[in-house]
């Protein structure tokens, strides 16, 4: 409804009730705005935002360590607290495995994105988006369950492996130290191939938007100038698509950034960010230092949108 | 248009994605196998029987039934609010100009762009300091904040292509607003906002980092199913569960890329 459609709009009176309603709110395009944003704001400003902000302020509090009793006086002791060595471990932690992550998934969406933009069409266009689709909208905990039945020392894995042969490479391979463990399932490996199962499939559509809007005589242009596939892959297709990869990286990187479930169920007793604030505010029953916690993910995904700004991944989105 | 652009891909390409999709839908596949194993107390593989007495198992269990029975509550009413509020902001974003306009993007986006523990216990929290008790109502408060964005989505999309020349038609005609929105905007939008319907409703029934937070002692489905991660006790009844999960949840996605295969932007594609 623009303005100059407004301006030149002919104003016959409409009778009824409700033609004068819609007759005042359309001379009045202000009030008309308001009603619309109204309820949607006041929702988000006072549930959500009124929330966040209540949780960030209590990162201010601390704890009195005699009565457990949260003591409401300014003081930055807790985010002291949250730079001790223990706690900084998990936040370096959760940072490598979702950087890890996310370049994992990376390399995994990449080529299924290219084929899916530059050889799909038709029916297998179809197949290709609800083959991304399904998996991605598919209920989460049932995406770690079937991990876990994959995982398991009985399950299929071990079996496969068996058949194969190959039961020593895998005994090497939890012997490592850090990566290892008794079993896949409480292994840090074991975590993070769960972690790339689940939200690889964020990274997909992304770059494949990215890919889409790469012109096809470009990669030509650059075959004929003599350009070998690895060359044409580094100078022209590599950064035509990696808007598209910082923006799918936003999402593996900030779900990695806040998951607790998913170590809980499948990995080491070793901590992560989320899984140390799940614990804080529970059983430790100290929200300040939770609230503190919470802001790590806040402050690293807020530069890590500013930085893929500057990059224009957002119009990749 | 190019002779090679039907080219075929490299052999290593169509490995590679190929794999790619493997990865992502055998997982899903083997939960289809264990519901009907006869294993109950281990993740045996291969399934040393198969059997269908699982289904009739789970059929009778009242605690999956309640479970079940409160996230189609929880996802509906969620669903309805995000619905309306959704609409409205997706409305005054694309059919007017005014200061701001990014921000409420920004704002709708971030309940999801946020991990959601941080949601979570936000919620909690303030849950606690205005000494509200868990109840029902607390569960939708979270999820409908959350669903939002994806109604917002999907009819954002839409009211890009909704003529603006139309409405002004309308309205040229005698037509008053609400006579112009009932004939006129409801049927250009119908499609996305079902659409977008859709997607809040699995988003919701899905949820389960948020409820949480926010459920107290009551059981949604997630919450269900995660306990019996946590402490598995009749991995039976949950192989039975998850497989239903599956299905269930297939649906509407299906659904919704039919309902907005032509349109410019598809459902769910920014989940």
């Amino acid at each position: 409804m623009s303005a100059i459609a407004q301006q030149h709009a002919i104003e016959t009176g409409r009778g009824s009730m409700a033609g004068r309603v819609s007759d005042f709110l359309w001379k009045h395009p202000h009030v008309f705005l308001t009603i619309l944003l109204g309820p949607p704001l006041l929702w988000l400003g006072i549930i959500y935002l009124g929330s966040l902000l209540a949780l960030l302020l209590q990162s201010f509090f601390s704890i009195d360590d005699y009565s457990g009793l949260i003591n409401y006086e300014f003081t930055l002791a807790t985010y002291r607290q949250l730079l001790n060595d223990a706690n900084f471990d998990i936040i370096i932690r959760t940072i490598l495995m979702a950087a890890i992550v996310t370049l994992f998934s990376a390399v995994i969406a990449f080529p299924i994105a290219y084929y899916a933009a530059r050889y799909a069409r038709g029916k297998w266009k179809v197949i290709f988006y609800l083959g991304v689709m399904l998996p991605l909208w598919s209920s989460y905990l049932v995406k770690i369950y079937a991990w876990k039945l994959i995982l398991a020392k009985e399950g299929i894995l071990t079996w496969l492996v068996t058949k194969l042969n190959l039961l020593w490479l895998l005994d090497a391979w939890l012997s490592l130290p850090v990566i290892g463990g008794n079993s896949l399932s409480v292994s840090y490996t074991g975590t993070f191939i769960v972690f790339v199962y689940v939200w690889m499939p964020f990274m997909i559509l992304p770059i494949q938007a990215a890919l889409e809007r790469v012109p096809t005589n470009l990669i030509e242009a650059s075959s004929d100038l003599g350009g070998t596939p690895q060359q044409t892959f580094r100078h022209v297709l590599f950064p035509l698509a990696l808007p598209g990869i910082v923006a799918g990286s936003i999402f593996t990187f900030s779900l990695t950034l806040g998951d607790y479930i998913i170590p809980q169920i499948i990995g080491s007793s070793r901590l992560f960010i989320g899984q140390a604030v799940y614990a804080q505010q529970g059983t430790a029953g100290n929200i300040p230092l939770a609230a503190a916690f919470t802001v790590v993910p806040i402050i690293i995904m807020g530069l890590y949108l500013w930085m893929a700004r500057r990059m224009g991944a957002f119009d990749a989105l | 248009m190019r002779s090679d652009k039907s080219a075929s891909a490299p052999f290593g390409l169509k490995i590679a994605a190929a794999g790619g999709l493997l990865f992502l839908h055998l997982p899903l596949l083997l939960i289809f196998l264990y519901a009907f194993t006869t294993e109950e107390k281990s993740y045996q593989f291969p399934p040393p029987g198969l059997t269908l007495k699982w289904f009739a198992v789970t059929w009778e269990r009242a605690d999956v039934w309640q479970a079940l029975w409160l996230s189609v509550r929880v996802a509906s009413i969620s669903t309805m609010i995000a619905l309306v509020l959704g609409t409205l902001c997706a409305a005054a974003v694309s059919q007017t100009r005014f200061f701001g306009r990014e921000t409420i993007s920004l704002l709708v986006i971030l309940p999801i762009a946020l991990p959601g523990i941080i949601t979570g216990i936000a919620l909690r929290s303030a849950f606690s300091l205005a000494d509200i008790p868990f109840s029902f109502w607390t569960i939708v408060l979270g999820h409908a904040t959350f669903c939002i964005v994806v109604v917002y989505n999907n009819a954002v999309a839409r009211f890009r292509r909704v003529s603006g020349s139309l409405i002004e038609a309308s309205m040229d005609l005698g037509a008053n607003g609400f006579q112009t929105f009932r004939y006129i905007i409801l049927p250009n939008i119908g499609t996305a906002l079902l659409a977008g319907g859709m997607l809040a409703f699995a988003l919701s029934f899905d949820e389960v980092i948020v409820t949480t937070f926010t459920g107290g002692q009551q059981s949604t489905l997630p919450i269900w199913m995660l306990q019996e991660l946590i402490r598995p006790r009749q991995r039976p009844v949950t192989n039975v569960v998850a497989m239903v999960v599956v299905i269930v949840t297939f649906l509407p996605i299906l659904g919704a890329y039919y309902l907005t295969r032509d349109g410019d932007q598809i459902a769910g594609s920014g989940k």
